[in-house]
């Protein structure tokens, strides 16, 4: 039953997938200017030399029907403005500093969010939920974009703990994985502590409490497990996002990631690398959602009982 | 643990109980009175948004220019009033898609069910897997750089992950006792939908309604940051913070007033969702 349904979920990724490319290859062909059009003026003739070399000078079915098939065979075709490179190779150079970061931040989001929202919803409206909710309000209202060069400032120029920019060793990660991590953890603990409020008004945990149990495992694991749902499914985008990379804290901290490559794909017109990281994206966002869907049906019987099938 | 819900038959409507709360209902007036506030900035701001004066440069507040001026020196508070008509059209924008379309769509597909909510779960994947960027850049092409543009992109987003939460939510109150029941009993779907789903779905409603908020100022701030979005002189709240990261140690006020007028409206607004929540549920504890 099980296998079933990750089999199935799996095969709606391909025509997922497949509108995505289509949708992405109209829209970036349809947006003005070109790859060769940007920086520099190139006398015509080599700029026709080079449409010709990539294809695009052929009608835009013609090109879509290659790209598609060269998909198939694993090949996202070469990127136009890394010049013998191909996107395979220029993704992959980016995507396992992506990852790591990603997960880390992910990591961090969970560990601070959840257990600070199971806090302050164990102990409503005192100052245990206070202090705690006041400081995901300023994880909210601090953009990354300000919390990564106040944390760069205390400590890496101030303090000189971590490199303030760069990549290499597990060192530099800190600063750039900790300002995404609680600019993620801060929402997490909101949702977090609405649930577990409404779970804990329940009949079901007061009989946990009348039964003897400690008040940290009612809480942690009785009314978490009922009120984790809508975190979960918010963990599913909010994790697709962190490991395709973020544009400004890779800016900030200059990490070599992918959301610096996928804006500057666009901003290059470099249609094959703005497919290609766009399907990276796809592929992270749609695998995660099922990871999501998979641990909520685990999580909560009713699901798996009732709709997803 | 004792609550509102001590009788079955609320005595009192949503609204008057909202009334009776005092930290929602001085915090909705505070929302009013900064959105007034901004709509007015054309003439009731103490200077021209975009006046320069070059010669005066970046000074901290005092008493001609209350929060100070920028390094253009134009006044802080003036450009702050202009910057909060974008930005709580742009909040406002996305919360009522997110409301309406976010609530509406999720609900629907996790009531059907089966084929109809996975195809409308992998339409919402889709949607959600498109650059934005480019089609903020296509939409330019097309209809001229035009500061509605943001407003058309902010809505397009904002209901997106709404609607995946509300969806497992009613897949998971799909299920349950008095749901059955009431089907059971003959209740047609929209009254399900109001006397079941509703009730138990508002207070996700309220806590991701103002996260979504934060979430579509920042969204809009990177736009314009890219050049798609909000167009020099003009600015929003999340320009001016972007701004004023990047001189905050020169100039901090630059950082600091944007900043905070950002989060007490945040703070205003939680309060608010807290409230209103706390009003049309009457099940939830209050002290």
């Amino acid at each position: 039953m099980r296998y079933g349904y990750i089999f199935t979920r799996l095969a709606e990724m391909v025509p997922v997938l497949l509108i995505v490319v289509v949708a992405t290859f109209f829209l970036a062909h349809a947006v003005p200017g070109g790859p060769f059009e940007k920086d520099k003026r190139m006398p015509a003739e080599v700029k026709k030399r080079l449409e010709e070399y990539y294809g695009l000078d052929k009608p835009l079915s013609a090109q879509l029907v290659t790209y598609v098939g060269n998909l198939c065979k694993g090949d996202l075709g070469p990127s136009l403005k890394y010049p013998g490179w191909s996107v395979n190779e220029v993704i992959g150079s980016r995507i396992p500093v992506s990852i790591q970061l990603g997960l880390s931040a992910l990591l961090i989001a969970v560990l601070i969010g959840i257990p600070v929202g199971v806090l302050a919803a164990s102990r409503p409206n005192t100052w245990l939920d206070w202090v705690p909710m006041g400081f995901t309000l300023l994880g909210i209202c601090v953009p990354s974009f300000v919390l990564g060069p106040i944390l760069a400032l205390v400590f890496a120029l101030g303090l000189g703990w971590f490199p303030p920019c760069g990549w290499g060793s597990p060192i530099h990660f800190v600063l750039p994985a900790l300002t995404l991590g609680i600019v993620t953890a801060a929402p997490l603990a909101r949702l977090t502590r609405g649930k577990v409020i409404e779970a804990g008004n329940q009949d079901f945990v007061r009989t946990a409490r009348a039964k003897g149990l400690p008040e940290r495992r009612v809480w942690f694991v009785h009314a978490l497990r009922n009120g984790i749902l809508p975190v979960v499914t918010y963990l599913g985008p909010a994790a697709a996002g962190l490991v395709s990379g973020s544009f400004v804290v890779e800016s900030l901290f200059d990490v070599p990631g992918l959301g610096r490559l996928f804006v500057s794909s666009i901003v290059n017109r470099d249609f094959t690398l703005i497919l290609g990281t766009t399907l990276v994206y796809a592929l992270a966002l749609l695998i995660l959602n099922l990871v999501a869907d998979l641990a909520k049906a685990a999580l909560d019987p009713r699901i798996a009982r009732g709709g997803t099938r | 643990m004792s609550g509102a819900g001590s009788s079955l038959v609320p005595t009192e409507t949503g609204c008057q109980r909202f009334r009776k709360d005092p930290a929602a209902f001085w915090a909705g007036w505070f929302l009013v009175a900064v959105g007034v506030a901004c709509l007015l900035s054309p003439w009731i701001a103490p200077y021209d948004y975009q006046k320069q004066d070059l010669a005066l440069g970046a000074v901290g507040p005092g008493a001609g220019h209350w929060l100070g001026t920028d390094t253009l020196g134009r006044d802080v508070l003036s450009r702050l009033l202009q910057g909060g008509a974008v930005s709580l059209g742009v909040g406002l924008v996305a919360t009522v898609v997110a409301l309406l379309v976010g609530v509406l769509y999720g609900v629907v597909a996790g009531q059907s069910g089966g084929l109809v909510e996975r195809a409308m779960m992998r339409t919402v994947d889709i949607l959600s897997t498109l650059p934005l960027t480019l089609i903020v850049i296509l939409c330019m092409f097309v209809f001229g750089q035009n500061i509605w543009m943001i407003f058309l992109a902010v809505g397009g987003v904002s209901w997106l992950t709404m609607s995946r939460i509300i969806c497992t939510e009613t897949v998971a109150l799909k299920n349950r006792q008095f749901v059955e029941v009431s089907v059971a009993l003959g209740q047609s779907k929209f009254g399900v939908f109001k006397k079941h789903y509703l009730p138990n779905l508002n207070g996700i409603i309220a806590i991701y309604a103002t996260l979504t908020v934060p979430g579509v100022m920042m969204l809009e701030a990177f736009v314009s940051f890219l050049g798609l979005g909000v167009q020099a002189p003009m600015t929003s709240w999340g320009l001016m913070i972007k701004d004023g990261a990047d001189i905050m140690e020169e100039c901090p006020w630059l950082l600091i007033a944007p900043s905070v007028v950002f989060a007490l409206t945040l703070l205003s607004l939680n309060f608010v969702g807290d409230g209103l929540r706390d009003a049309f549920d009457p099940r939830s504890s209050k002290k």
